[in-house]
């Protein structure tokens, strides 16, 4: 990696923050970010100000980047209120400051071939596809989106998606809005039919584990993006490992900040996620 | 008063010289190399590494932290990639980037810690070793080398024996002991150049949801803000009861104010640790404000202040300008 491609940390303004749906937009003012950002990257904020307690940055995935514009190159990032640290984020409004460390992780790996693909989000999951989506359409790709949520004021871009995508599939669990259910419950259809080449996938690791199967069903890469938690998004704490099988053929505990958070759906052991594999490297041997 | 530039922060520690006190703290920092976006590695005091064992070990099962007020619990196990990956890779890197490594090393047994002093002990580059006999994320927690004197010589006596001499050897201690300047007199005793103080604290966080412990090992090792009071008094102590071992001090550091305090309690040096999850630039940030810090306050040089609390308060600093400086 050279110089110019590694994150840069930032004291970002911010230009503005919406609310939709559920969730929140943070629009950050980052000169120098955004043309570093790639789909599938995310940014790490520091939250509560500089007396803050809450010492842990809290990783988004990147939703859309401006490279210029009236205040230089800005950053979007979206996130759902769901403790103290995200509900301070929610109090941001414009000229705030919030401390930015981004372009961080790997990103989504694009085809070299013009295939058709499925983009499939989870709740505000969806956030990195719409870029991808783009980027996608401009290497002469079919873009097809599954977007699935528990309710329609937790869907994120279904509109987005019509524009975005050829064709789009909305699923809720409550059936407010789409097909009653799961993106997996439609998710072999969309393959089948579109003879996807590569599903890429953002959401919850249940999805992800999912997506990975039947992406795999049908003879398609995967590109799953984990959240997993992180302390640190920079490579440094250890704290954001998830058992993943090398070229090798062997598992590694491999960090999802700086390794991932795309991975090759085929590669990580899903149901392993949370533990030591007993054949992964360096696990303890002879007993528990 | 002297201006920021002119005051000079190096430290000898043990015999080396520092450009600065400001290291990374073991385990927070990993080999440098992701720090190397923020800042040149070069410019650290030193850059601490995470504790390398011999073989490969995947640590500990996720979730492997948990915040906590000012702070944070970890539970990583010690994963990573063995030595000999360590000595053919990370190592050479921090020598080609012209950073000076002070390297951790952490074993199981006795047998262990005697042949990573030989592998880290025979390698170029190495500026100091520090010995982490105190990870509370290991299989026997709670009974780490560190809180037992007896068990802490030993590992440091061997550990001694195959480290040349010009490069000094680090006893990183527990605060989880009863008497702490026991251990520290132990392991100096034994051979140990200096001490590393704080290595972190054993706590627990319990799920609001499940309503059982948030991490994957149960327990965890308190690091962070949180336990800084904690660490000023451990150096404080073993500062006053040894004060001519030097002393890195560990715990919490933030500002370059928070360095400053851990000199002044008998620290040559400081460790920025967990902070840096915070702030991944919070190293050299630190530098500057603790620059800053002793300006103000009319020191000329890092090393004059060490251990400078244990003296009786004069008239001299009262004299100085102090408007503002009361509440840091």
């Amino acid at each position: 990696m050279t110089a110019s491609a590694g994150p840069l940390q930032q004291r970002a303004e911010v230009l503005s923050r919406k609310q939709i749906g559920a969730y929140h937009i943070l629009t950050l003012v980052a000169p120098g970010v955004a043309e570093r950002c790639r789909p599938g990257h995310f940014a790490a904020l520091a939250v509560g100000g500089p007396e803050s307690g809450m010492l842990l940055r809290r990783a988004f995935s990147i939703y859309r980047v401006r490279e210029s514009g009236t205040y230089g190159g800005t950053l979007d990032v979206v996130f759902d209120v769901h403790g103290p640290g995200t509900a301070w984020l929610a109090t941001r409004g414009p000229h705030d400051i919030v401390d930015v460390v981004a372009p961080l992780g790997r990103p989504f790996a694009l085809p070299a071939d013009q295939v058709p693909c499925v983009l499939v989000g989870g709740g505000y999951g969806s956030a990195p596809l719409f870029t991808l989506a783009d980027r996608l359409r401009e290497r002469g790709c079919t873009v097809h989106m599954v977007l699935g949520a528990s309710t329609e004021q937790r869907l994120f871009g279904a509109l987005e998606a019509r524009r975005s995508a050829h064709s789009s599939v909305v699923t809720t669990e409550d059936g407010s809005v789409g097909v009653r259910g799961r993106v997996t419950d439609v998710l072999s259809e969309v393959v089948g039919r579109s003879g996807a080449a590569v599903v890429y996938a953002c959401g919850p690791m249940a999805m992800l584990a999912a997506v990975a199967g039947v992406a795999e069903a049908h003879g398609a890469w995967s590109q799953c993006a984990v959240e997993e938690a992180m302390a640190c998004g920079i490579g440094v704490c250890m704290t954001c490992v998830l058992p993943v099988v090398g070229d090798d053929g062997r598992t590694r505990m491999v960090r999802s900040c700086v390794e991932g958070p795309v991975f090759r759906g085929d590669r990580v052991r899903w149901s392993d996620v949370g533990t030591i594999p007993a054949d992964a490297l360096g696990a303890a041997r002879g007993g528990p | 008063m002297p201006s920021p530039r002119d005051v000079d922060l190096r430290v000898d520690l043990a015999g080396i010289l520092l450009p600065n006190p400001v290291m990374t703290a073991s385990g927070c920092a990993a080999a440098g190399r992701e720090l190397d976006a923020f800042f040149d590695v070069a410019d650290l005091g030193a850059v601490v590494t995470k504790s390398i064992m011999l073989d490969p070990r995947a640590g500990r099962p996720t979730p492997r932290m948990a915040e906590t007020p000012s702070g944070m619990l970890n539970s990583i196990g010690l994963q990573g990639p063995g030595i000999d990956s360590f000595l053919g890779q990370e190592l050479p890197w921090l020598a080609r980037r012209r950073a000076r490594a002070v390297v951790s090393i952490a074993g199981s047994t006795l047998g262990e810690y005697a042949e990573l002093a030989r592998r880290v002990g025979s390698s170029p580059g190495v500026s100091a070793v520090e010995v982490n006999i105190s990870c509370p994320n290991v299989a026997n927690r709670g009974m780490v080398f560190a809180c037992d004197p007896y068990q802490a010589a030993k590992v440091i006596a061997v550990v001694r024996r195959d480290v040349p001499r010009g490069v000094p050897v680090f006893a990183k201690l527990s605060p989880d002991v009863t008497d702490l300047v026991g251990v520290a007199e132990a392991v100096v005793a034994a051979g140990a150049s200096g001490l590393s103080m704080i290595n972190t604290t054993l706590g627990l966080a319990i799920d609001p949801g499940t309503l059982r412990p948030v991490l994957g090992g149960v327990t965890g090792g308190l690091s962070g803000p949180a336990i800084r009071p904690l660490a000023l008094r451990c150096v404080w102590q073993v500062h006053q009861a040894m004060p001519d071992v030097p002393i890195i001090g560990i715990g919490g550091i933030k500002t370059g104010f928070d360095a400053l305090a851990f000199l002044v309690a008998g620290a040559s040096a400081v460790q920025v640790g967990t902070v840096i999850f915070h702030d991944p630039g919070a190293p050299m940030r630190i530098v500057a404000e603790l620059r800053d810090e002793l300006s103000r306050r009319a020191f000329t040089s890092a090393a004059q202040v060490v251990g400078l609390a244990h003296t009786p308060a004069t008239d001299s600093l009262a004299a100085t300008d102090l408007e503002g400086l009361r509440t840091p």
